[in-house]
């Protein structure tokens, strides 16, 4: 049985914000399969008494000196956004049109 | 070619220190080295001449000196550099200048080091030949029929092709040492957070490490030191002294590895190297065991899991690290003709902008994280991330370093692992685990197979990167370096 199907690959594209194409959907499918039925196998091994690991260095809370020093001035914020207005970045709409 | 492209860095930096050579006249050999042959190699995406004039005047001036002052350096275009572009190998970011410095471009800048420009990429660093750049392959040097390994195929054929006697590379699978690998060159992958990632764009940020490529070994320790050390715009680097690798690497030059303990994982032994892979992995062991070294037997039964494990980890990461890409802050923007809404433009910016292997891995990540599937797939990858780090820390009690080949084959010809990605995936068989773990690595050459070169690599415990270069060292001392041919 697949481990994937064409139909879900159809979902996580639109959660990922990617407009995947139709042929794009075809090939995606069948390579993720083969890809998540090797994978898998990381079921194979691993118990309930064995702690996750996330990172490998052992450090948590790391915060700098509280020092007040220059950041990007706002020119150099924007310097490479695609659109800008007034000082700030433009986006497309991001409401629906008012019915 | 001008005998300046052809020595070291270590040798560079002393003709200049001496007075002998002109920074400027060593940067413009290499730049008219580069306008040369890189229309065939096409290891650069960008080549800054002005600012690698102007860094080498200044070093003339003697505004700044150091040990690498005056040395040429070629950056991996993942690594941001302020007001030259940077592009990640990707479309998404095609023309893009960061208003800043990534800390290891301030810190060879800080050295005196001229930077020559960006190296080329597999797209974000999710590759092993090139292939997967929006611009174009590199090819190898050795036989340009060939892929330069990747993600890293750009800095290391730089370096192959003495356009550069150093490079900046990144690790996150092997991306530094499998290129080194195929093109028998010396790449290096430090501890994880022993250099800083700030100015680094994220690919799957609790693997990736930027490291030194170059074509000695004392040349990588050279420039493994310039850019270590702790920083504190980075969470997660180390705030420990950086071991000490430069004189680890002359030390091992000195070709004396008594008592030194060589790790021989047992569960790589059967693991599809192609038979000359093998055969000069077992020769070089055999002249480290005549420099003094004993080899022991260590198992590491969980390393067999270390590219599924990868394989969940780095695409949820950079599922994750990549949604910054939604054309509002820099980059590509497509489709914004007022009526489409952000959400549109953003699904339309994404599709054209991505490439096949990184929109695969957003979804495969996507998938690995989503509820329902997160506990089965990214939840037991990270527990077989712990199973690996204790492998690892009980072969380091048989053993001071562990050796295996850097991958199982050798420079493979373009397109013939393009068509089934899990092929492609195998090249980083031998390096992955390392990247789990977190501990440091080499690929240094070995010799030849088929005419291509072979790398051999060193892995040592965290923090003792020292390790890896004193046995890589060790093993250039008595298998010598590899120039390919004539290009």
């Amino acid at each position: 049985m697949a481990a994937i199907s064409r139909e879900e690959v159809a979902h996580l594209a639109r959660l990922s914000r990617l407009a995947v194409t139709e042929q794009e959907l075809d090939r995606f499918a069948g390579q993720l399969d083969v890809i998540l039925q090797s994978v898998a196998r990381v079921g194979e091994v691993a118990a309930d008494d064995i702690p996750p690991t996330s990172h490998s260095v052992p450090l948590t809370n790391v915060y700098r000196d509280d020092e007040p020093r220059p950041c990007l001035t706002q020119e150099e914020a924007l310097s490479g956004a695609p659109d800008a207005y007034e000082g700030r970045f433009r986006v497309p709409r991001i409401l629906d049109e008012e019915v | 070619m001008s005998e300046l492209t052809r020595m070291t860095a270590a040798q560079v930096a002393g003709v200049i220190a001496s007075g002998e050579v002109s920074a400027v006249e060593v940067a413009a050999a290499h730049l008219d080295r580069i306008e040369a042959v890189d229309r065939r190699v096409h290891a650069f995406l960008h080549v800054d001449r002005e600012g690698a004039l102007r860094a080498a005047r200044d070093v003339d001036d003697r505004k700044v000196t150091g040990p690498l002052a005056g040395v040429p350096v070629a950056v991996k275009d993942v690594v941001t550099t302020r007001g030259v572009p940077t592009t990640a190998g990707s479309r998404i970011l095609e023309g893009w200048k960061p208003p800043y410095d990534a800390t290891i471009v301030s810190r060879l800048r800080a050295a005196g080091m001229v930077m020559l420009g960006k190296t080329n990429m597999d797209e974000f660093a999710m590759g092993s030949s090139t292939e997967y750049s929006a611009y174009g392959p590199t090819k190898n040097p050795w036989d340009l029929g060939r892929i330069p390994g990747g993600s890293g195929g750009g800095s290391a054929a730089a370096l192959a092709a003495y356009e550069a006697p150093l490079a900046i590379g990144t690790d996150t699978g092997g991306s530094i040492r499998q290129p080194g690998a195929v093109t028998g060159t010396v790449g290096a992958k430090p501890t994880y957070g022993g250099t800083s990632r700030y100015g680094l764009i994220a690919f799957s940020s609790s693997l990736d490490t930027p490291g030194p490529c170059a074509r000695t070994v004392e040349d990588a320790a050279l420039l493994h030191a310039v850019i270590a050390g702790h920083d504190p715009c980075d969470s997660t680097s180390i705030p420990q002294p950086v071991p000490d690798v430069v004189g680890a690497a002359r030390l091992g030059a000195t070709g004396d590895l008594t008592g030194v303990k060589l790790g021989l994982v047992k569960e790589f032994a059967g693991d599809g190297s192609e038979p000359g892979v093998a055969a000069a992995f077992r020769e070089s062991l055999e002249a480290l065991v005549k420099l003094g070294a004993e080899v022991v037997e260590v198992s590491c039964p969980h390393f067999e899991y270390a590219l599924p494990a990868y394989y969940l980890i780095a695409p949820s990461e950079c599922s994750s690290n990549l949604a910054r890409f939604d054309g509002v802050r820099y980059g590509l923007r497509v489709g914004d003709d007022g009526a489409r809404s952000l959400e549109e433009v953003m699904s339309l910016t994404r599709e054209q902008g991505f490439g096949p292997e990184v929109k695969r891995r957003i979804i495969l990540g996507t998938y690995a994280l989503s509820s329902g599937y997160y506990d089965a797939y990214y939840g037991q990858a990270q527990k077989v991330r712990t199973l690996i780090t204790r492998d690892f820390q009980a072969a380091f009690k048989k053993a001071d370093v562990l050796v295996s080949p850097t991958t199982p084959f050798v420079a493979f010809p373009f397109g013939s692992r393009t068509s089934d990605p899990y092929q492609m995936y195998l090249a980083d068989l031998f390096t992955i685990p390392t990247n789990l773990y977190g501990g440091p690595a080499v690929s240094v050459p070995c010799g030849l197979s088929e005419g291509l070169p072979v790398g051999f690599q060193v892995m040592a415990p965290t923090m003792a990167d020292d390790r890896m270069y004193r046995v890589a060292a060790a093993l250039e001392s008595a298998v010598g370096t590899f120039a390919p041919p004539e290009l």
